[in-house]
């Protein structure tokens, strides 16, 4: 029997997911003896066309990594979409837009003026900006468009399972691949995680006080922090509270609060919200009462970057998904 | 006041109507035992105010989660009105205080969704209060008419 054929590819990301597969090491093997490898521009020479000759469904399962945030990645996706039995979001950025997503904290118009005009590093005095066609002496160039709005891969193709994770730790990888070769498929729609949010799981969980107070907010670097406490009690935001376990608390044990790219514990519909929601009901709790209403702002205050803080990987998949387009911008 | 052209005209579909005068949609979530009890009074009082709020009764302004807040924003909602106990007063001692915290941070979140932060506003209104009620929805009311519509539509490119 022909062995099942699986397929990688990689939309708007760091290639951080691309290593995590290398990281696998000699699990890696158990994958090839089992697979067949028809696509995966990182490290196997396979072109557009040859994904483009398999018939419909062949590929067993294509995993892909990177949110959607072109033109080209957009067909990508549906090509691949088309040709394959099942697809799983691999990473934080299929899974919910990622890193990247926070570009959806601005336009495309503004993104191309910083880089292309205003940023000090570039020299562009004709203001040239990149064109999806131009016109040269030997034919017509082209490029893919770029969008305004980075896209999670749920929302431009069907997905069957999440990998969350930036990226996703090699056991997690290793035991999806195991689940979906067995045959045993879980519920279509399910992340490949388990369910508990990560302070369930932390390896600190024990220090927890039974109140929970932030006194001040400090941030990592400020401080050097007891790796043996709880981050909330040492004043550094740490997203544990609202963030989906099985990450194998990496961060947490390399002493650095959880920064939430397992993205939100289930039921959880908009993982920054709820982010803030959880800070903001633990901070600077004593004394309020004589509190005015300047005394609470500047309490706040000292939480730098909220938006970005609490959407760091969920942007594209919270609730508003992006900054409000002004109507000329359209 | 006539007919509040702003939600019929949503629900009837007849945008024209809406575009020739604004109506602003808020939503009004109110704390079981003050200011709902406050909006109360103000209507067995006949005090007259703007129709625009829709009331939400919530047993403590805390209990309004702030995706509640945002999910009323993505649904056409122009302004939200959170309603609590004053400071204090709080029926569970301290929910109010938890309610200020929470939205002082989301105003300052709202500002990077390009959304106004004076379109959330937090008041303590106590049961006693229905003239304050009725004051400070039509001052809401006026203040995000000025803002216009807010319209979180999302663009496909």
């Amino acid at each position: 029997m022909a062995k099942p054929k699986v397929a990688f590819y990689w939309c708007a990301s760091c290639g951080g997911c691309e290593e995590t597969v290398v990281d696998l090491n000699e699990d890696i093997l158990k994958v090839t003896a089992a697979v067949d490898i028809v696509f995966w521009p990182v490290a196997l020479d396979f072109k557009r066309k040859d994904v483009e000759a398999l018939g419909k469904g062949e590929i067993a399962v294509s995993f892909i990594n990177g949110a959607i945030r072109s033109s080209e990645q957009e067909e990508m996706v549906k090509l691949l979409r088309e040709k394959s039995g099942l697809v799983v979001a691999f990473g934080s950025c299929a899974h919910l837009g990622g890193i990247v997503g926070l570009a959806n904290f601005w336009t495309k118009k503004e993104i191309f003026e910083n880089v292309y005009k205003t940023r000090y590093t570039t020299v562009n005095p004709d203001g040239v900006f990149p064109q999806e066609k131009t016109e040269t002496k030997e034919g017509t160039l082209t490029l893919p468009k770029f969008y305004d709005t980075v896209k999670t891969l749920d929302q431009t193709i069907d997905v069957d399972y999440y990998l969350p994770g930036c990226p996703p730790p090699p056991s997690l990888i290793m035991s999806a691949v195991t689940t979906i070769l067995s045959g045993k498929l879980p519920e279509k729609g399910a992340v490949l995680a388990p369910n508990k949010s990560l302070c369930d799981t932390c390896p600190r969980a024990d220090t927890k006080p039974e109140k929970l107070i932030m006194k001040e907010i400090k941030r990592p670097h400020e401080i050097m922090a007891d790796p043996n406490k709880c981050f909330l009690e040492q004043g550094i935001i740490c997203l544990g509270p609202v963030t989906r376990a099985g990450c194998e608390e990496r961060c947490i044990n390399a002493n650095m609060p959880c920064r939430g790219c397992f993205g939100p514990a289930k039921g959880i519909e908009d993982q920054g919200a709820k982010g803030l929601s959880a800070i903001a009901s633990i901070l600077g709790v004593e004394g309020e009462e004589k509190m005015t209403d300047e005394e609470a702002k500047k309490m706040i205050d000292q939480i730098v970057d909220p938006a970005g803080t609490f959407y760091r990987f969920s942007l594209p998949a919270s609730l508003l998904k992006r900054k409000k387009m002004k109507e000329e911008v359209k | 006041m006539g007919i509040n052209m702003g939600i019929c005209g949503d629900v009837l579909g007849k945008k024209d109507l809406m575009e020739k005068t604004f109506e602003p949609k808020i939503i009004c979530f109110l704390c079981n035992w003050c200011t709902y009890a406050g909006a109360d009074l103000a209507g067995t009082s006949r005090i007259q105010y703007k129709p625009n709020g829709i009331p939400i009764r919530v047993m403590c302004s805390s209990r309004v989660d702030p995706m509640h807040i945002l999910w009323a924003f993505k649904h056409g909602a122009d302004g939200v009105l959170i309603g609590g106990c004053h400071p204090g007063d709080c029926h569970y001692q301290n929910g109010n205080y938890k309610t200020r915290r929470r939205v002082f941070l989301l105003e300052k979140v709202l500002k990077d969704f390009g959304i106004e932060p004076n379109r959330l506003k937090l008041e303590w209104i106590s049961a006693s209060e229905g003239r304050k009620y009725a004051k400070v929805i039509d001052e809401f009311i006026e203040e995000i008419r000025k803002l216009g519509p807010l319209a979180m539509e999302q663009s496909e490119e």
